[in-house]
């Protein structure tokens, strides 16, 4: 492994741990896991009515944005409305690191 | 006072007509020219004489722009009421109109939203609990 990959390898981690560290945000990811291609009203909806979290649609946004910044959090067009995927992919990398301490 | 009339803006009146009254199943009630459009009103078969619903031209820019903002957001416009929302999404699913989400119950009421095909997403809605 170069110096430049491991910086890399480093602040992709820690940001996907930072977008992790807020308990709304493990909540957004909770609501999407249920069902895939959400659009934001849905998403909204469930949390207000399931989860008793009542956010503004901004802050839903903001939350979103870090979760898209860090791809646990893709958007797809569908005709005319966003589609909101929960992508398991860059837990993977975090989940390799935590096994190797998980029962030492 | 009551409501009388709600409306839907719409791009093209007769292929609006055609959806609600083809695919949801509404009646035409007023028809007759208004300058270049049409007052265009439909109303439910089980309520003949309950509030019309306008199909109304959305030629105004900030039509356009509004419903694209609430579309893309997934954000129902009008909202129906149903007995059955599960039966009326398989008959609607069948008739080929698409759903942005699927019935679900959330709280007192089982909804589901779908495409109009005229630029609108609708909410259907069934009363689960009855208040005595």
């Amino acid at each position: 492994m170069t110096g430049n990959h491991k910086v890399a390898y480093t602040t992709l981690m820690d940001s996907v741990f930072k977008a992790l560290a807020d308990p709304t945000r493990r909540l957004i990811l909770d609501v999407l896991s249920e069902e895939d291609n959400q659009t934001l009203f849905e998403l909204r909806t469930r949390l207000i009515m399931e989860h008793h979290v009542d956010m503004s649609r901004q802050a839903i946004t903001k939350h979103l944005a870090i979760l898209e910044r860090v791809g646990l959090v893709t958007t797809a067009r569908s005709g005319r409305y966003k589609q909101l995927h929960f992508n398991r992919q860059p837990l993977s990398e975090i989940a390799q690191w935590l096994e190797k301490y998980r029962s030492s | 006072m009551k409501i009388a009339i709600d409306s839907v803006f719409v791009p093209d009146q007769e292929a609006a007509l055609k959806f609600y009254t083809e695919v949801l199943g509404f009646k035409k009630k007023h028809d007759f020219p208004v300058g270049t459009y049409k007052w265009l009103t439909v109303v439910s078969p089980e309520q003949p004489d309950g509030p019309e619903l306008l199909l109304e031209p959305d030629e105004h820019p900030a039509a356009k722009a509004f419903k694209k903002a609430l579309m893309q957001d997934g954000i129902p416009f009008r909202a129906f009421g149903v007995d059955d929302v599960q039966k009326e999404y398989e008959r609607l699913t069948s008739l080929g109109v698409k759903f942005t989400m699927k019935p679900r119950k959330m709280g007192p009421a089982t909804i589901a939203v779908f495409d109009d095909t005229c630029g609108n997403l609708i909410q259907i809605a069934q009363k689960d609990e009855r208040r005595s």
